[in-house]
């Protein structure tokens, strides 16, 4: 796939965003749009799966641990055929396979439960370890969210990561700087981030703009350290895409109105066209 | 007299029996290997030991990523900390119904010295309000080697609550199959229902009743979930007055478990629930704790006597 192919994609996934959040009248339409690239990179350029076999052993492992994002990983995973798209209209509706946070019992392609926040990081280290000591050469990839750096899970997690060597494990960080309550610094300030992921025994690269998927795909081809997790720290932008999202606290938690889901699709259409 | 063995040895012992026969098997700790004695495993298996260092919560979620992996994963430390990691066990491996199996020890009063800070009087509690966690609390060295394997073949999450104390192993006839309660003693004055390591303490209640002229059944109900409603409503029919005994809260827990299914069957029957009565533990030798909170053999025998004799 081109690198314009892949713009293209992100495109019609934020309108997936756009149209489920707006459909189910609820989700998390602001850090769906910001993951939208590194999800992108991930299924499309990086990891070995076959949607065909949602559950084959040997496939790479992906663990959204904000799982809140779910509306980005769901258009993902039917762009890839995971399941049919028409799922997507039920997204956090009644019997749905399309619950309001991941459900690996419930919908084919998603490899752990999650929701919780500072779980998943946890998981996807053990993940990780089982498949060192398989030796299936399986890689695995963890998102978190910036806020949920906040959960000291999250370091107990990276300090197992670094003292396993957990060289088979990538995680991405979807740092676009803003939570429920407000910005990180205000609610609770994550200080030094990148120098609390080196201290922690992570190979670190920094993305500058982790919603231009170039960067990200770089980052991610990048040879890892030997015997040292990774992390790849993305600066993004929260509502990515959509302007009166964009850096909007507000839209964390809430589903656009029909006009503005009129909106917000005319302009992401527009942009791909422009 | 009895040959006396703690149930955590014997589990640790299960475990590595285990691993030799099913590379699937693999553990975890959180710094207590030597106490909940998942070293037996680890010493035979070192690469399929993992220690989480002193991090129940990441201990769990690993376990849970294991298991997602194919692993049987059993994650060991204290029964109290199975309150520490609840959400994690409830939303990473519980939710998902993954395959791990949880091998808590020094759960209950017993734990003595260390206090209550230290005893888990609610661990029961918190695991049987989870949908599809299976509770197996063996009574002794014996049974637990029984249970562990029976846990292993669980297809989903088990909550094995284990004692710490050297205690009789007795156990030697019945099976273990998990949902179907023991009996292992006959009498139709009343039913003492009982887990763990309350089941030689109750035997010996028994005893102390016979001599006084009541015949009581001692019913080992060593899955407290599912649980083996048959044997509750035999116990009720055949001597209509039932009593539960447990090392833990008598809120939610294996008393709380019989009453439910004595009240949703509408089942007439005397009932009473001994064991910690909505208190933390303390700190004493164990048999001092025991007595303190009514659970020796003599303290139960009274309160039995008491209750039978003022029921009929």
């Amino acid at each position: 796939m081109t690198v314009s192919e892949l713009k293209a994609k992100c495109v019609g996934l934020r309108c997936d965003i756009i149209n489920m959040t707006a459909k189910a009248a609820s989700g998390h339409p602001g850090g769906s749009l910001s993951a939208v690239e590194m999800l992108a990179a991930l299924y499309y350029t990086q990891m070995r799966v076959d949607p065909a076999r949602p559950n084959w052993p040997e496939r790479d492992r992906f663990v959204l641990s904000k799982g809140h994002a779910a509306p980005a990983y769901y258009a993902v995973l039917a762009d890839k055929g995971f399941f049919p798209r028409r799922e997507l209209a039920g997204f956090r509706q009644i019997h749905s396979i399309l619950q309001g946070h991941p459900d690996s019992k419930k919908c084919p392609g998603v490899d752990a439960s999650t929701g919780s926040l500072g779980q998943g990081l946890s998981i996807a280290v053990g993940m990780a370890l089982g498949a060192k000591l398989s030796g299936n050469g399986v890689q695995v990839y963890a998102l978190c969210g910036d806020g949920e750096l906040q959960e000291g899970l999250v370091w107990e997690a990276s300090m197992a990561a670094a003292h396993y060597k957990l060289d088979n494990l990538t995680v991405l960080i979807d740092h676009n700087g803003l939570q429920i309550d407000g910005a990180n610094s205000q609610v609770m300030s994550l200080g030094d981030l990148p120098g609390k992921l080196l201290s922690f025994g992570y190979d670190l690269a920094e993305v500058s703009d982790g919603n231009d998927i170039e960067q990200v795909m770089a980052a991610l081809r990048r040879p890892g350290a030997p015997g040292k997790p990774r992390a790849l720290l993305c600066r993004t932008v929260k509502g990515k895409g959509v302007s009166f999202m964009e850096n909007e606290v507000g839209w964390h938690g809430k589903a656009p109105s029909e006009a503005e889901r009129k909106a917000a699709v005319a302009e992401l259409e527009g942009s791909n066209n422009g | 007299m009895a040959e006396m063995k703690a149930i955590r040895v014997a589990y640790g012992e299960a475990l590595a029996q285990l691993g030799h026969e099913d590379p699937r098997i693999v553990a975890l700790d959180a710094d207590l290997a030597h106490a909940t004695m998942s070293a037996t495993f680890a010493a035979e298996f070192p690469k399929r030991f993992f220690n989480a260092g002193i991090a129940e919560a990441n201990m769990v979620d690993m376990a849970a990523g294991l298991a997602s992996m194919g692993y049987i994963p059993f994650a060991s430390t204290f029964a109290v900390f199975a309150g520490r990691a609840f959400e994690q066990i409830r939303n990473g491996v519980a939710y998902p119904h993954l395959n791990v199996k949880f091998g808590m020890t020094h759960a209950g009063i017993t734990l003595g010295e260390d206090g209550g800070s230290h005893q888990a009087v609610e661990d029961m509690a918190l695991m049987r309000a989870l949908p599809g966690m299976t509770i197996l609390v063996p009574c002794d060295a014996r049974e637990t080697f029984r249970a562990v394997r029976a846990a292993a073949r669980i297809d989903g999450p088990v909550f094995l609550r284990l004692a710490r104390l050297p205690s009789p192993v007795f156990e030697e006839e019945s099976p273990f199959e998990v949902g179907k309660a023991n009996l292992l003693r006959e009498g139709r004055d009343a039913a003492i229902i009982t887990c763990g390591i309350m089941v030689a303490t109750c035997l010996e209640a028994a005893r102390l009743l016979a001599a006084r002229g009541l015949q009581v059944r001692v019913v080992n109900m060593h899955t407290v979930k599912p649980i083996d409603e048959d044997m509750i409503l035999d116990s009720v029919k055949n001597c209509g007055c039932v009593i539960t005994v447990e090392e833990h809260s008598v809120i939610g827990g294996l008393g709380d478990a019989v009453g439910d299914v004595l009240l949703r069957i509408c089942a007439p029957a005397a009932f009473r629930k001994i064991g910690v009565q909505d208190r933390f533990g303390q700190s004493g030798k164990p048999e001092d704790v025991l007595h303190e909170y009514g659970l020796t053999a003599p303290d139960i025998a009274g309160s039995v006597e008491q209750f039978v004799r003022g029921a009929k």
